[in-house]
């Protein structure tokens, strides 16, 4: 038995050496890097501890030295969050539908539409979103049309807003939201629904008391899929944003870049991190309350 | 007499979490060249057992030997035994001539040599010509047939079948079953075969072993296990019997006579032969097979009841009688229309030597 | 089988259509334009394929489109060995290890990408790493390794241990038994696992972006720099390259996919 053990070590090791060097120990490192010292051309002083980049996120000194309160980043996090709360729930409105739909299909048919669905996922994120500023900016494809219809008159001003990156974080991220509700509504018994139509139960009814609690396992996954990355995300608000709505993303990419300010751009990241785990707990705790309700 | 090809000794095995052992002290010896079946209901160990010869599985204690060899720990690719299994298990990225070449590759036989046993093996089973086939291509019959041969092509010194006939539909299976004797008795390799079917077992078999819940119960030839069943369990397992309840009331030489419950001491009495260590005063249960109870006049029979059914089925006849004790009794009779039906009332009769006493 | 045929709606129809029409609008239009003569890209004069021409001459590009398929290539491979190794493994590890083990092997895509690359970068940086097409390609095959084992391990996972017992009883010893029986069937999973790490390889920009140094100029970070320099009708023409070479890679791992998930449903008896 002991040369079973020692064969599945082997197997497993390259893996799991390889991603301990490579994701574990960076992140342990980022941690690490957020309370050093700043270093003068960037990078850090190793060595030297200071909680002085997580002070950064909420106060900032002026030249006299004093510490004052600084809403600036915090208007950057509200912004994220935000917009990632936003595209989690639009995305959710598009996604349901779509998912249901897909769920009242063939499986043939509905291998299709996945298919469809889930190719966007796979190009490039830039090209995607590159598409947008095709479309967006001003002279743009919208914008043109709606000046050929003659719905409006002035030229729409949609490209570097945050509704810009709103929509592109949308269109981005949709997949992610379909997929996961299309999974948990294939599981679904067919003839649990049909045994609430045969109750008398009207479509609506049936949608809000049982599909939507037993499809909630992949909702929220969904959400998840959505809204982390969302919180995280760097190519849409970079190229549709502009200047007016920087992200975290954003902020984060200018500490490595312009702003040299390395362990600050590491509390970033683990505030990313925290509220990845934030939003994995509550996860966990409405599934398991979800479980001690059903019991 | 055939020497010894498998023995078994006091094996036995209990799965972890489980509240019964699968396996619990088997000894069994299997012959040389003959058509050995293990038969059983689901769970009563055949399939473990099976396992274990061909090194799937290994027994917590216990021996078993190959051929006089203790193979007990031995891995299963270095065992001269193969398996034709329940699922058949057919290569899907294979030919069928690659399926049924596979086990000589492995055994490093020249590519000459390979070729010419796996023509010999598919004319033996009539695959001649599908030999560039996929398995998925195939019939269900075909495929059990390629399964075969890929097991049989390396000689092996003993064939394991897993319920290979399942799910064959019944014409086939009959045809199969036939082949699979001839099979063996041209090969001269010892099949150990395991089913859950009766008939079947009854009909291919040089000897059965009947296992109930990790046991044997009866180890012998088809016609001891139908005429003599070693306890109740064998004797309501295999074919169809009927069970009266009676107590001993004497004894003379190596015969009983037994008065029926529920009657009092009007109740018939019925001589029965060879009752072993039956005890006068002893409750038993006295067993007949329905072909050998017989119909006759029911004025002066000593067994008289009341017919309530009938079932002809093409060959036989059924007759459904209840006793004046409530007991069910069955008789078959052949398919010929007898000259009227039969009355409500009719006698029967029961050779002692076709009894069999049970003690409860 | 009934399908949830009972909540056809309308609406719902309605609404996956209006998706799919929001998922596939930048995309043609992005193809559409790519062919227009002018250089103004959304005023439409003629048909032309000369901006593909422009773009299949750019040395620049013709390098960094090197540059991505060697790390591509690079970091398919070992992270598909690596893969299908711990999916062999994972399968005699049992529960609560693997768990563990399964969320370490998932770990790449569950954290935000940029915090990926800003962990990546320290870590270079602190071991003295130089940044160049190596730590690139390093930073790939992390993410790439859960790619690449889903797909395996669930092709394993459907995979019929009776033929495998039949191989070890056919005189297969494990070494053989793994290479004439076990590999071959698992081959689809890998290559479907190998395709779906190619690709996200191929399209990834943020985590390239902070680990490349100078002269690992990736394709999706060339575009990054044409983009920022402004809209140009080369930038349409690559994207629409990258757009048709991705669809066909991702249509036949899809395809492979599809196969792996048949598999699984039960045999009906011969």
């Amino acid at each position: 038995m002991n040369e079973q053990r020692l064969s599945n070590l082997t197997l497993l090791s390259p893996a799991v050496l390889f991603l301990a060097a490579f994701i574990l120990a960076p992140l342990l490192l980022m941690l690490y890097v957020s309370v050093l010292e700043r270093g003068p051309f960037g990078g850090v002083v190793w060595g030297s501890h200071t909680g002085i980049a997580y002070q950064k996120l909420l106060y900032e000194r002026d030249l006299l030295g004093r510490l004052s309160f600084n809403s600036d980043y915090i208007a950057i996090f509200a912004r994220s969050c935000r917009l990632a709360a936003m595209t989690t729930l639009i995305t959710f409105l598009i996604a349901l539908p779509t998912a249901l739909y897909m769920s009242t299909l063939s499986r043939k048919q509905a291998a299709c539409i996945l298919f469809l669905v889930t190719i966007p996922f796979w190009t490039n994120l830039l090209v995607r979103n590159f598409a947008w500023i095709l479309i967006l900016r001003g002279g743009g494809v919208l914008d043109t049309f709606m000046q050929w219809t003659g719905w409006v008159t002035q030229p729409l001003d949609i490209l570097y807003t945050p509704l810009a990156t709103g929509i592109g974080l949308t269109y981005s991220f949709l997949p992610f939201m379909i997929l996961p509700i299309y999974v948990a509504l294939e599981r679904i018994d067919p003839s649990v629904i049909e045994a609430a139509f045969d109750l008398g139960a009207n479509r609506l009814r049936v949608l809000q008391r049982v599909v939507l609690p037993l499809a909630m396992p992949g909702i929220v996954g969904g959400a998840i899929l959505v809204f982390v990355p969302c919180l995280g995300a760097y190519v849409s608000p970079e190229l549709l944003g502009g200047g007016k709505s920087l992200m975290i993303g954003n902020l984060v990419q200018a500490q490595f870049g312009a702003s040299r300010n390395w362990p600050f751009g590491a509390a970033l990241g683990i505030v990313l991190v925290l509220a990845l785990l934030l939003v994995m707990a509550m996860a966990a705790l409405a599934n398991q309350h979800k479980k001690r309700v059903s019991r | 007499m055939n020497g010894v090809a498998i023995d078994f000794a006091r094996v036995s095995k209990t799965y972890p979490g489980a509240s019964q052992p699968a396996l619990d002290g088997i000894s069994l010896s299997i012959r040389q060249n003959e058509f050995f079946t293990l038969l059983g209901p689901s769970g009563c160990g055949k399939t473990t057992l099976l396992r274990m010869i061909g090194g799937f599985d290994h027994p917590d204690s216990g021996d078993i030997t190959l051929s006089g060899i203790k193979i007990g720990r031995t891995q299963a690719h270095l065992r001269r035994v193969n398996t034709v299994f329940q699922s058949y298990a057919l290569f899907p990225h294979m030919t069928v001539a690659q399926n049924i070449g596979f086990g000589l590759e492995m055994l490093n036989h020249s590519r000459g040599a390979v070729r010419q046993r796996v023509d010999e093996v598919m004319g033996l089973l009539r695959l001649d010509g599908l030999g560039d086939r996929y398995a998925e291509q195939l019939s269900g019959g075909q495929q059990q047939r390629v399964a075969l041969g890929r097991a049989l092509a390396p000689k092996p010194e003993v064939l394991l079948l897993d319920e290979p006939l399942s799910a064959l539909d019944l014409k086939l299976r009959k045809a199969m079953q036939v082949e699979l004797k001839r099979l063996q008795g041209q090969t001269g390799i010892t099949f150990v075969f395991v089913t859950h079917d009766q008939d079947e077992a009854l009909a291919m078999s040089d000897r059965i072993a009947v296992m109930q819940s990790g046991v044997i119960r009866q180890v012998g030839r088809p016609d001891e296990i139908y005429e003599r069943p070693a306890d109740l369990f064998v004797a309501e397992f295999i074919g169809d019997a009927n069970f009266l309840e009676g107590t001993c009331c004497a004894r003379s030489g190596a015969d009983g006579e037994f008065q029926l419950d529920g009657q009092g001491d009007q109740a018939p009495r019925i001589t029965v032969d060879n009752v072993g260590h039956v005890a006068v005063g002893q409750k038993a249960v006295l067993m007949i097979r329905p072909e050998r109870v017989r119909v006759v006049a029911g004025a002066g029979a000593a067994l008289t009841g009341r017919v309530f059914e009938t079932i002809y089925s093409g060959s036989s006849r059924m007759v459904h009688a209840k006793l004046p004790n409530g007991t069910l009794l069955r008789a078959r009779l052949d398919g010929l229309p007898e000259s009227g039906a039969l009355t409500d009332e009719v006698g029967f009769y029961m050779d002692s030597a076709a009894l069999t006493a049970f003690v409860r | 089988m009934s399908r949830h045929k009972l909540l056809r709606s309308r609406i719902n129809a309605t609404v996956a259509a209006l998706a799919i029409l929001f998922l596939y609008l930048p995309i043609v239009t992005l193809v559409v334009l790519s062919f227009n003569d002018n250089d103004l890209t959304t005023i439409w004069t003629t048909v032309s394929v000369k901006w593909y021409l422009a773009v299949l001459q750019n040395g620049d590009i013709l390098r960094a489109t090197k540059n991505s398929l060697m790390v591509a290539c690079a970091a398919t491979f070992f992270a598909t060995c690596m893969a299908t190794l711990a999916a062999l493994g994972m399968v005699r590890i049992s529960r609560g290890p693997r768990v563990l083990l399964e969320g370490l092997l998932g770990l790449p895509l569950l954290v935000p990408e940029i915090v990926t690359a800003v962990a990546l970068l320290i870590l270079f940086v602190l071991i003295g790493f130089p940044l160049g097409l190596t730590s690139v390609t390093v930073a790939h095959t992390v993410f790439c390794i859960p790619f690449a084992y889903y797909p395996i391990k669930s092709r394993l996972a459907a995979l019929d241990q009776s033929l495998l017992e039949a191989a070890s009883d056919l005189y297969a010893s494990p070494r053989r038994r793994f290479f004439r029986v076990e590999l071959p069937l698992l081959s689809s999973g890998i290559c479907a696992g190998a395709l779906l790490a190619f690709i996200s390889s191929l399209g990834d920009f943020v985590i390239t972006y902070f680990v490349a140094g100078p002269g690992a100029t990736t394709l999706p970070i060339y575009i990054f720099g044409l983009i920022r320099l402004g809209v140009t009708p080369e930038v349409n023409a690559l994207s629409a390259i990258f757009l048709f070479a991705s669809i066909v890679m991702i249509s036949i791992a899809f395809v492979l996919l599809q196969s792996i998930s048949e598999q699984k449903k039960p045999r009906g008896a011969a």
